[in-house]
């Protein structure tokens, strides 16, 4: 056996069975996918500059919105954390490697599979996916172009790979831990993807299950979303959220696992209310099962349903707030320093908490009837996705890069990316909020003149943006190439965890003899 | 191949990346296949694929076990991913029996014009009487719906017989019918095969091979027959009961639990069979067994799956 990386290029990356190359891939996978579906934004805001039709077709726009939605969801931020999965778990509770390192390899192969049919689609007769990312029926079925059969197989792809991975992860965790590194010492980023990879297991068959009802409803004669068959199209949302909401938890909560790394260190305290963190994110975990119809109040619900979807959803509001509280008390008092993770985390836990109180918004079940299905909604995941997934994941990168490679970013250019991403971020999502309250539908290519303003500027701050992942990609490029070398195994004078006693970069392998933790 | 300290991390392998391959070019095949209702061949290529792959890559984890390469540490993480595949399995149905939950209780009562917005207020609505000319001709919220939108559209030709002749429970008071009543046989012969996978699996760990491979057998053989049955049932419904895929939605929902469980019986018996072969090969010792134990594990929670189905597709109609 090679103690080292193989030399040979194609075998290294193709066959590999080494979590740091496999985790490596998925970042790269998932930045190219980031950029993909940013491509598709920037035309969306592009078209949304001005009022009436300038650029594109009003069902090119739609398969734009949809495929955005998708590759960003599916194709960057899951993938992301996956790959942060890969490099850090291991590291963090003193393992060789994943649990079942080949399976490893073939959940992340099936994804550019997967995406590639995906996006062939938009090539294909009929073009791509038109239904939203949600793709509710009967939009997604009775009206939908043929090539909806090619999404279908493509969700059954993702839908494995992610099963694969997430019990990979459950069998690491539950069963590579160093002698002495007991649940309650893990690091809150592996109980967070330990949870996740939980929620994962538990949802993405029922994802599988919805497409696989599409499938037969189309082609095959069944009527499941049916009603003129006794089925009924509401079926289809109640068996998608079932799905959806533990979806966004499961992209919320490694980047809660994230920021309750970066955080203490930058503020050389440990973390606040370690036991509290873990039972909140179990709560959450428990209660994003039980809240799904929250997405559903304007479908024709019993009026019981609709005051129990309301209140639990509340309760959601609970635990986070454990959260918040926790990371805020981490900081209070701390020798705090702001290096460019720092920020991001910071920005993290302001933008979303402000993205959580839209939230508590709209699951006002009488008030959402009015912002449901309008720019409110859009500007409040965008708050939590993108200030709170994309967010922690850029901190992520910031912070264990020079761990991964033994050499430093450039701090200037980081913090120039901070700002700019911080700044145009909000230009371009806040206004959102503005027009969702006044009535501007979503998903529409076009919009009233009485719009036109907040569009404008939304717009305008989605071009910034965008540039703001080329100078992130720039940077790391950098860091990667010519970086200034690091050689202290802690890289951050604050950092704590198993991760920082191996050597900077670490050795290919990682624990060859398992760490003794007291 | 390599024993690193006390940990064991595999050699790099082309397997994963022909996986990936196989399955990726089974999904774009089927979308062709659907779509134009005729060139399989792309679905087949990928199938192949992905069959060869799966075949080297067990046989690859098998020839590890064997010459002791695999440590207590790894055999506990198959036993893990076993478990936790079971699990998803789980939550692959429970979508099905959601739904089928879902329309049952809810929705078909709604459609028939009981008050549904105002749970609060049961004034019943008219909307039964606009729901038959909205939905179909001569719809009416029973379950099953007995008049088919199949047979709103053809006619006679597609008429429902009803569950009271077919599928469901026939009642205490005619035990020719309960004979004759296929489900049934399907229940008692699918209990069996789990107790004969259970006394296979004790004979195993007592290390009496013959009484394993003989039960073994016989288990197997009778996931063969409860298929064939089910195959039986579905061609007696298409044929005779005007109970097809195109019949409303309790054709749906029978049809997809149905078809989903034998989906599920079928690969258990391959599993089965599987393990069959190489006990007769030698493969097992009586405390190492893995392949056997997952394959019978996988046996027991389709067997618990039908007897869910059992109770809510057949008896409780
Ligand atoms: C305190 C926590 C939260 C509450 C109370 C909450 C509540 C809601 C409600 C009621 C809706 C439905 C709005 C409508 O369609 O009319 C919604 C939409 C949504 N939320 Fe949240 N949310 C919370 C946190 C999150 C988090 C953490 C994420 C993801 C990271 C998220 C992602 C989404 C998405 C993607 C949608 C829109 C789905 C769509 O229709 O396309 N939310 N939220
Ligand atoms: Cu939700």
């Amino acid at each position: 056996m090679a103690h080292g990386p193989s030399e040979n290029f194609f075998t290294r990356w193709f066959f590999s069975t080494n979590h740091k190359d496999i985790g490596t891939l998925y970042l790269w996978f998932s930045f190219a996918m980031f950029l993909l579906g940013g491509a598709f934004a920037m035309i969306i805001r592009a078209e949304l500059f001005q009022p009436g039709m300038q650029l594109i077709k009003p069902e090119f726009f739609n398969q734009m919105t949809t495929m955005h939605g998708l590759v960003m969801v599916f194709g960057a931020i899951m993938p992301a954390f996956v790959g942060l999965a890969n490099w850090l778990i291991p590291m963090m509770i003193g393992a060789p490697d994943m649990a079942l390192p080949r399976m490893n390899n073939l959940s992340f192969w099936i994804l550019p599979f997967a995406f590639t049919i995906l996006v062939a689609t938009l090539f294909m007769e009929g073009g791509g996916p038109n239904f939203g990312w949600t793709f509710y029926a009967p939009l997604s079925t009775t009206y939908a172009p043929d090539t909806v059969n090619y999404f279908i197989f493509g969700v059954h792809l993702m839908g494995a790979s992610s099963i694969m991975g997430s019990i990979n992860i459950i069998a690491t965790v539950m069963n590579m831990r160093a002698p002495g590194m007991t649940y309650m010492k893990m690091p809150l980023f592996v109980w967070t993807w330990l949870i996740t990879a939980f929620l994962l297991v538990a949802v993405m068959p029922v994802l599988a299950g919805a497409v696989t009802m599409m499938l037969m409803d189309i082609n095959f004669g069944t009527s499941f979303f049916d009603a003129a068959g006794g089925g009924d199209p509401v079926l289809f949302q109640h068996v998608f959220w079932f799905f959806g909401h533990p979806e966004v938890y499961i992209i919320i909560l490694p980047a809660f696992g994230v920021v309750s790394q970066i955080i203490p260190t930058f503020s050389r305290k440990p973390l606040f209310g370690y036991s509290s963190m873990v039972y909140a994110t179990a709560a959450i975990a428990f209660l994003s099962f039980i809240v799904w119809a929250h997405h559903m109040f304007t479908v024709g619900m019993p009026i019981a349903g609709e005051l129990y979807f309301m209140y639990a959803t509340m309760l959601i509001a609970v635990p986070t707030g454990v959260k918040v509280f926790n990371w805020i008390t981490t900081m209070y008092k701390g020798a705090l320093t702001f290096e460019t993770p720092m920020l991001f985390c910071i920005a993290f836990v302001i933008l979303f908490t402000f993205g959580g109180f839209t939230g508590m918004m709209l699951s006002i079940a009488a008030a959402d009837t009015q912002y449901h299905d309008t720019y409110f909604v859009v500007a409040h995941f965008h708050y939590v996705m993108v200030a709170g997934a994309v967010f922690s994941g850029t901190a992520a990168i910031y912070y264990w890069l020079p761990k991964w490679c033994g050499r430093m970013y450039d701090e200037t250019m980081g913090k120039v990316q901070f700002w700019l991403a911080f700044i145009a971020f909000n230009i371009t999502f806040m206004p959102q909020h503005f027009l969702g309250l006044a009535g501007m539908p979503r998903r529409y290519s076009d919009y009233g003149l009485q719009f036109a303003d907040w569009n404008m500027v939304s717009s305008i701050g989605a071009f910034m943006y965008g540039g703001a992942q080329l100078l992130f990609l720039f940077n790391v490029i950098r860091t990667i190439g010519w970086g200034k070398p690091v050689e202290d195994p802690k890289v951050w004078e604050g950092a704590d965890g198993l991760e920082w006693t191996l050597p900077t970069p670490p050795p290919f392998h990682t624990f060859s003899t398992p760490p003794v933790v007291k | 191949m390599a024993e690193q300290g006390n940990y064991y991390v595999p050699e790099q392998s082309k397997l994963p990346l022909l996986a990936a391959l196989g399955m990726g070019t089974m999904g774009f095949g089927a979308a062709t296949w659907v779509i134009d209702g005729q060139s399989a061949t792309v679905f087949v290529v990928g199938l192949a694929i992905l069959a060869i792959v799966m075949y080297k890559w067990w046989s690859v984890v098998i020839e590890e076990n064997m010459r002791g390469m695999v440590s207590d540490q790894l055999k506990h993480s198959y036993v893990l991913g076993m478990l936790w595949f079971i699990f998803s399995e789980v939550m692959f149905f429970a979508a099905f029996f959601g739904a089928l939950f879902y329309v049952r209780v809810l929705v078909n009562p709604w459609i028939g014009g009981e008050a549904a917005i105002t749970l609060f207020d049961d004034t019943p609505t008219d909307a039964s009487v606009a729901n038959s000319e909205l939905l179909y001709p001569g719809y009416e919220s029973t379950w099953p719906p007995l008049i088919t939108p199949d047979q709103a559209a053809n006619g006679e030709s597609a008429k429902f017989v009803g569950p009271d002749q077919a599928m469901s429970f026939p009642g205490f008071s005619n035990w020719q019918r309960i004979l004759a009543w296929l489900p049934l046989w399907n229940t008692i012969i699918l209990l069996t095969s789990s107790y004969t996978v259970n006394i296979a699996h004790h004979a195993l760990k007592e290390g009496n091979r013959k009484i394993f491979t003989r039960w073994l057998g016989i288990t197997v053989f009778l996931g063969g027959v409860f298929l064939v049955l089910q195959a039986e049932e579905y061609i007696e419904a298409y044929q005779h009961m005007g109970l097809t895929l195109d019949s409303g939605i309790y054709g749906t929902t029978f049809f997809l639990l149905t078809g989903f469980h034998g989906a599920h019986v079928t690969l258990g018996t391959i599993m089965l069979l599987v393990s069959f072969l190489r006990g007769l090969k030698g493969h097992f010792k009586n405390d190492d067994h893995f392949g056997f134990e997952a394959a019978a594990w996988y046996w027991h929670f389709v067997d618990v799956v039908w007897v869910g189905l059992f109770l809510v597709v057949y008896v409780f109609d």
